[in-house]
This record gives C-alpha cells, structure tokens and sequence, in this order.
C-alpha cells in the first residue's frame, strides 16, 4: 500500500454547479506509467489538474475528498501550492514553450529557484535536454527562440523544462494528440525511458498510445472512474462492459 | 551518449536535488510584498477620483459661507493678467456687454452666493456678479448644437462602416476617422478660429465672427471620434444571428441595419451620445478660442457665447487665489464634475444594464 | 417608393456621412500644413521667439513640452502599469473593489481637462505646494505656485487611464498557457507576473506610455493655470520653474496676442509641429497595437 505514489480518496469536483468528478479512488503507484482514457468530456483532464492544484486557477471550483501525495493531502489548509508543482510537473497537450530561448525555457525553473550561476545553469539545461532526448537536434541552437522549432521539438522542449526543476510526478495531459506520427514515436519512447525515475501519468485519447506507454489504465466515464486495471488486463479482459465497448471503439 | 547521462545523471542530481517538501506553507517576502504594493497602487485611481472630488468642492465651498462681498481691487487684477489677455476683440465684446447689464441692476451688499442665480456674469468689478446663468444657457446652447451635428453625423457615418462597407474599405475608415480622436483641441480650435470661422461668416453672414454655432461645430468634431466608435462597437456587438435571420429572410442590408441591427444597439448608442455630450460639456480649448466668450443671454445661435468650462479656462490664472471669484470658478468646477460623473455612471450602469438584458432576452 | 431606390438613397446618406468626417481631417491637415510649412525650417525649431514674439521660433515650447511629457510619464506609468496588473492578475471580476477601481479609472478618462486643472492648482499648487513651503522654506514661496512638476502631475493623473487601458489589454492577451506553464513549474504568481506577463506585455506598455505621452503633449487645458507660461527667456532648469509648452503657445498667440496677424506664420507652424509630434507618436502606438491584437487572435 506503501509504494503508491499518489492516494485519491473520494474526490470530487464542481465547476459551478456543474459536477465534472463524481467520488473519484485511486491509486497510482511510483516509477510506472498510468494511463486515463475515455471519451471526449469524461473529465481525464480535470482529474489531472488536480494531482497539482492546476485547478486553484480556476474560479468557481469546489473539490471534496482527498489527494495524497508521499502520505500529505495535498489539499490540506497548509499546503504549499508552490512547492507542490515543483514535485508534480505538468505537460500540456498544446506544447507551451515561452517566447524566450532554448536555453532560458529550460533555466526558468532552476532560476525562479533561485541558481543562477551560470555553470550550474548550463550544466541542468544539457542534462534536461539530454534527458528529454532532444540535445542533439537544439545544442547548436541554444540561444534561437523556443518557437523556431518544430511541434515535436517544443513539447520536447517543455518535457526538459519541467524535467529541469527535478520533479518526481509528471503529469501529461495528451502530449502527443498535436503531433504528427514520427514526433509521437519519440515522446513515446522518451516516456519509457523515463519511468524509470519518475512516477507519469498520462491522458490519451489513442488506445494504442495507452496499450504501448503505461503500465496501468484507468478508464473514465461522465465524471466516474469505470475501472482501473494493469493495462494488459484493461485491454484484453475489461472488467466492465462500458469498457470493452470503448477500447474496442464500439463508443462514441 | 550513455555514460555522458550517467555523469551528467550524478552531477544534475546532486546540485539541483534539494528536497522540496510542500507539508507546510512557506512565507515568501516578494510575494506578499508585491501584492500589497499592487494592491495599494490599484486603490489609488479610487482615492484619485475622491481628492478630485474633495479638493475642487472644498474651494468651491467658501462661496456659501461668505456674509459679505470681499472688495477686491479691480486693477490688481488687470495688472496680473497677462499682457495681451484684454485686449482680445472678444473680451472688449464681452466687457461692454457686462457694463450695460450692470447698469440696471444696483446691488451692492448682496452675498456673492445671492448673485449665483443672477442674469450677469460680471467677476471683475467694483461690484462683482456671478450670475452663472448666461454660462448655463451659453453650454446648454453650445451642446446642442455640437450633438446635433455630431451626433447624426458619427451614427450614420457608424452603420455605413458597419452595415455597408466592404471589409476592406472598413478597415480604411475606420482608423481613418479615429485619428480625428488624436488631434489635440487646441488644434481644432485653432483651425475652427482661423479657417471655420471665416467660411461661415461667409455662408451664413452673421455679424460676429466667433460664436455658438462656430464653436458648437467645432466642439461637435470633438465628439465625432467618440460618438462614432462608441457606436461602430454597439453595432458590431449585436449578435450576428440577428443580421443573418434577417438577411435570410430577403430583408435587404438596409431594412436589416433600420429595423434590426439598430433597435438591438439603441442603449449601446444611447451610451455613446451621453460620453459624446460629456465631451462637449467639459471642452474648454475649443470653447476659449471659437465661441467669442461674451457671457450673453441669447437664443441666438449666432451670437457669441461663454460655456461654463471656457469660463475656468479663461478666468483662473488672472484671479487671487481664494478670493470670492476664485471660489465662484470652483464651483462652476463642481458642477462641471457632478455633471461628467453623473453621465459617466448613466452610460455605464444604466445603459450596460439595458444592452446586458436585452441580449440575455434573445438568446 | 422602390425598395432598391431606398436602399440606394439610404446606404448614400450614410456614405456621404463618412465622407464628410474625412473631408473635415484632410481639411484640417492640409490648412495646417499648407499654413505652417513654409515657415517650419530649422531656425525656427532651434530658435528662442524674438521681437515681442512676433519672429523666432519655438525652441523653448518644444523643449518644455517634452520636459513636461516626459516628467508626466514617469510619474504615470509606473502607477498605470501595477494598476492594469491588479486588474488582470489580482482583482476577480466579481469583486467589488475590482469594479469600483474600473469604475474610477473610466470616471478619469471622461472627467473635464479642465477639472484636472483645477485640481492640480487646488490639491498640487494649492495644498501640497503651500505646505512643503511651509515646512521646507519657511513660509517663502516655492512650491505653491504654477511649474512644471505640478503640471506634469497634474496631465499625469489624466493620461493614466491612457496607460492603464493599454497595458491591461496586453495583458490580457497573453494566453492563459503561459501562465499555467510558469505555475506548473512551480513559479509563484508574482515570479510569472514578472518573468512572463510584464516581458510579454512590453509592447502594451510602450504603446500605453506612447499614448499618453501624445495625448500630454496635446492637452492645454490641464496646463493652464498649473505651470505653463506664456514667454520664458530661458529653459526650465529645475522641477520649480514654469515652462512653454506647445499647445498654450498656439492658443495664447491665437487669442490673446496683441498683433494677431503678424504671428499667424508662426501660429500654423506650431500648429503644424504639434500635429506632426501628435501624429507620428499615435501612428507608432497604433501600429504596436495593431500587432498585439494579431497576436491575441
Ligand atoms: N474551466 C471549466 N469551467 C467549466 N467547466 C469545465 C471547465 N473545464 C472543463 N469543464 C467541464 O468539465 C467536464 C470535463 O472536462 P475535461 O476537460 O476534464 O474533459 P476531458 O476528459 O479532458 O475531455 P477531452 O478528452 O476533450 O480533453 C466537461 O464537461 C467540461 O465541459
Ligand atoms: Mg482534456
């Protein structure tokens, strides 16, 4: 019980009076990939903002129940929202580089963290980039803006972005869906490499994506959680109907 | 490439691995201090508004209190004018014109605050009168002419570029007419003195070559700016459903602008009209150099008039500080204050109700 | 009548409506310019007014109205930009004191010229002035009366709304990504305030700062009674000396002139530079706010 990363409990969540996350339980363990799928509107992007308080931002949001992240409830009256990101990083599904350089994407976080010598900066940018397998297409173009690179390039961008402020959870909300067939492949292997260290969770409209990257599924339906299972058993022995008809794309 | 992550991997993590821990809320300095900083800097337009209120009322309050008439000497204040400012055409109009009403009325211990609601607008005399109702009618009649000018002008010429005009040609006008919003007034002032003044007289042939009507027109320009994109937006803010319902249904463009698009936009234009006549009210640039400033009783337009505004502008840097005629052009302030604040919140509260429940009903 | 020919007489008045504006501003261009070119050269900008003002040129109104434009912009924009910052990041729409600051910021944008005048003489000259006199210099007659500081004060407090409008529809335009991707990374507000939205506001605030600065340098009434002069023989050489400025030179010469006809040259020239100095200062601010619309689409 101990190795999960994340503990939902009973979670709910209001836009207005609009219930977008009715009574949400999970668990999510540490270092794997899991995937949420389900149709357009079932509330995967809700529930992963708010694994990070992304949905502070919002107003007129009233959330019920619990998160735990390493044991604290992160929606505890004394939380540090702040601190809190650093630990949970969060990639969106249109890539949002700044419109600043290569290398100041990238040193963002270490220096709002206050580094700002310039051998430790450069030093976390290669290391970021490397890790998000992308310093060998942008060492030469360091200091070109963020924006002159390709789609596949900025998400990559902004994965070493948030790679840079050394997080241990890294949210991903369809960081692919933008991208085209080749882009998408490396994304996909660079979330495989990097599971081994980081515990990622991903939203996916693409089965396939789902089936290949994570190691459990959790499927979502009108605001519910349907089931979560380890991806195999999902996608070869659903334990609901609703999803077998919907990986098996029988299903709005 | 391996091993470089590798050495990489030990390096990155031991200088930027600290431990965040996030179980207890931290206090950072720079946020909390600019937050009060931006917060207080924010508050200051709010206390803006009210010193502007207090100060101009506070100088103008002495006037109701005042028993007697202070006996100001009359040449001390020639004196401190500049060299030139009494010798204008208009002043010597305005100072004959003064004299001869004086001459009927023979007060002399009267309150200055008794003398408000008087027909004569005489400050500089032995026996100063501030009858502050030649300046009402003076605005009054140089507001109406400005919006009946401006007003026709800036709606029509408003449902051309928003009804009628092809994109392209829109988006030439548009600016087009908004730089008229840049010229300073001085500028149209001066060129209703030089230019506007003289075509008139020649059209009209009218005696005085300054009055209501040139200075209306000139004010009117003003106004057109605002008028216009005031109206152009509230045009282009009902919804385009409307237009296309109607147009489906073999209405042409122009049944369509009359009895739909128009209708739906009347509070938003009503709005532009009511900052329009705020405009013209507080216009003092152009009031001084085209309107001729003899403060007379006339139903004339084409006599020379004095607005209230024209009268601070003109009067205040040739009176003593706190004197009954100081305190008398503070008032006048006053009320040119009460009267912006008041339209300014009509157009916002009333008429932004008005347009928000209408488009609410329809939908 | 024909539908078509209604329609044909309608779309004709509101056409002819158009062009009358337009014929007003080229008339008003072209008297100014075919008025004031002949005498603009570069004496005449260079040049302090001579003979009782009838010849020279206008040397010490242009530098005073930049001295004053300039004074009035430091004071305005630092003020306009935390302001339109509260109203874009901190103020919720809902909240009263948000609505009650719009509310006075669109008081001051539609608030008389003239009654910022009365102001600055009342509260600046009136108040503040006599009392640092009073502390400062004994009593002695410094501050309390008409100069430039008091004036560009004064035309401060009528140009920030300028400001303000500006620099928060940038603001505005920066998308909400930014921002979540700044906070994401575990910025604070402030940290993205200043590390994303003021960088990508700069064009706001240029345009804002621009803005102003034209409408300052056009505005007379303000100036009035507040600091503006009719004839120095000298620069103003510190905060509590009056100054020339464009605009009141053009009315004082216009008006109240002893010889009228003798100035006018020099009446259309000035007329002309203002013009010129307004024009192209909107034409920049335009074209920026041009460009940040596009972005914001
Ligand atoms: N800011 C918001 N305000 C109000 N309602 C919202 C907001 N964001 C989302 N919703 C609503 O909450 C529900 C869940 O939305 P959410 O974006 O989480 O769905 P999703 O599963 O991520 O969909 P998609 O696959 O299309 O991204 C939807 O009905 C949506 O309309
Ligand atoms: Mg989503």
């Amino acid at each position: 019980m101990n190795d999960f990363k994340v503990k939902v409990k009973d979670l709910s969540l209001r836009y207005g009076t609009n219930s977008a996350l009715k009574n949400i339980s999970m668990d999510i363990p540490e270092k794997k990939v899991t995937a949420f799928i389900g149709p357009s509107g079932c509330g995967k992007s809700t529930f992963l903002r708010t694994l990070n308080r992304m949905n502070d931002l919002i107003d007129n949001v009233t959330i019920d129940g619990e998160v735990y992240i390493d044991n604290i409830n992160i929606y505890d009256k004394n939380i540090d929202v702040v601190n809190l990101r650093k630990k949970v990083g969060m990639i969106f599904q249109k890539s949002n580089p700044f419109a600043k350089s290569v290398y100041d994407n990238i040193a963002f976080g270490p220096r709002i963290n206050g580094i700002s010598q310039k051998s430790r900066l450069d030093e976390i940018v290669e290391f970021s980039l490397k890790q998000a397998a992308i310093w060998d297409e942008v060492k030469d173009r360091l200091f070109n803006s963020a924006l002159s690179l390709s789609g596949g390039q900025q998400q990559r961008i902004c994965i070493a972005r948030t790679l840079a402020v050394n997080p241990e959870i890294i949210l991903m909300d369809e960081p692919a869906s933008a991208l085209d067939p080749i882009s998408t492949g490396k994304i996909e292997e660079l979330i495989h490499e990097l599971k081994k260290q980081y515990t990622i969770i991903i939203v996916t409209h693409n089965m396939q994506q789902a089936a290949r990257t994570s190691d459990f599924t959790a499927f979502f339906y009108m605001g519910d959680l349907v089931e979560m299972n380890r991806t195999e058993v999902i996608f070869s022995n659903p334990g609901k109907k609703q999803t077998e008809d919907y990986i098996s794309g029988r299903f709005g | 490439m391996i091993k470089d992550l590798v050495r990489l991997k030990s390096k990155g993590q031991n200088t930027a691995k600290e431990i965040v821990s996030f179980n207890n809320k931290k206090f950072r300095f720079s946020d909390w201090f600019a937050e009060k900083v931006i917060k207080a800097v924010a508050f200051l337009s709010i206390a803006i508004v009210i010193l502007i209120f207090i100060f101009v009322f506070r100088e103008a309050f002495p006037i109701f209190k005042m028993d007697k008439k202070e006996a100001v000497s009359t040449e001390l204040l020639v004196q401190e004018s500049y060299g030139g400012a009494e010798t204008g055409s208009a002043s010597v109009k305005t100072t004959d014109n003064q004299v001869d009403n004086s001459n009927k009325i023979q007060a002399t211990d009267e309150k200055p605050s008794s003398t408000l609601l008087s027909k004569t607008w005489m400050p500089v005399s032995d026996n100063p009168r501030y009858g502050m109702w030649p300046l009402f009618l003076g605005t009054l009649k140089v507001t109406l002419i400005a919006l009946l000018f401006a007003a026709p002008v800036s709606i029509l010429a408003a449902i051309y570029t928003s009804m009628f005009a092809k994109p392209r040609i829109r988006e030439i006008i548009k600016p087009v007419i908004e730089l008229l919003a840049g010229f300073p007034s001085v500028v149209i002032g001066f060129f209703a003195l030089m230019v506007m003044a003289t075509v008139f007289q020649n059209i009209f042939g009218y005696a005085s070559r300054l009055n209501g009507f040139v200075g209306g027109i000139a004010m009117g320009l003003a106004a057109i700016p605002i008028i216009y994109t005031l109206t152009e937006d509230a045009l282009t803010a009902v919804p385009r459903t409307f237009t296309e319902a109607s147009l489906g249904l073999g209405a042409s463009r122009r049944q369509t602008a009359f009895y739909v698009v128009l209708p739906a936009a009347v509070p938003g234009i009503f709005a532009a009209v009511v900052l329009g006549i705020g405009r013209i009210f507080g216009e003092t640039m152009i009031a001084l150099m085209a309107t001729g400033n003899a403060a007379m009783i006339s139903m004339n337009p084409f006599d020379s008039v004095r607005t209230l505004s024209a009268t601070i502008g003109a009067e205040m840097a040739e009176v003593v500080f706190g004197d009954t005629h100081y305190n008398v052009l503070f008032l006048i302030g006053s009320l040119l204050f009460i009267f912006t604040f008041a339209l300014n919140a009509l157009a916002e509260f009333y008429f932004k109700n008005m347009i928000i429940r209408r488009y609410q009903s329809k939908k | 009548m024909n539908r078509n020919v209604k329609d044909t007489i309608v779309e004709g008045i509101t056409g002819v409506s158009v062009l009358l504006i337009i014929f007003i501003i080229v008339s008003i261009l072209a008297v100014t310019i075919v008025g004031g070119w002949p005498n603009l050269n570069w004496t005449f900008l260079s040049e302090f007014p001579k003979d009782g003002m009838t010849k020279g040129g206008i040397f010490p109104a242009i530098v005073g109205t930049a001295m004053m434009t300039i004074i009035m912009a430091v004071a305005a924009v630092p003020f306009g930009v935390i302001t339109a910052i509260y109203l874009a990041e901190y103020a919720s729409e809902k909240s009263v004191i948000a609505k009650t600051i719009r509310f006075a910021v669109k008081t001051l944008a539609v608030v008389p010229s003239i009654i910022f005048g009365l102001f600055g003489l009342g509260f600046f000259i009136g108040f503040i002035g006599k009392n640092m006199d009073g502390l400062l210099n004994g009593g002695e007659l410094k501050w309390g009366q008409p100069n430039i500081l008091w004036a560009s004060f004064t035309m401060a407090l009528l140009t920030l709304p300028v400001v303000i409008v500006s620099v928060e529809e940038a603001i505005r335009t920066i998308p909400r990504e930014m921002r979540e991707a700044s906070l994401a990374l575990g910025a604070t507000k402030w940290q993205t305030i200043r590390r994303v939205v003021l960088p990508g506001s700069v064009s706001g605030i240029l345009t804002g700062t621009i803005l102003a600065v034209s409408r300052g340098a056009g505005e007379v009434a303000p100036i009035l009674f507040t600091g503006a002069a009719y004839f120095l023989s000298d620069l103003p050489r510190s905060l509590s000396d009056q100054f020339m400025s464009l605009g009141y030179h053009i009315y004082i010469m216009s008006t109240q002139s002893s010889n009228v006809d003798a100035t006018l040259p020099i009446q259309f020239a000035t007329t002309l530079v203002l013009l010129l100095l307004t024009f192209s200062l909107n034409a920049v601010a335009v074209t920026l706010r041009y460009r940040i619309r596009k972005r914001a689409k």
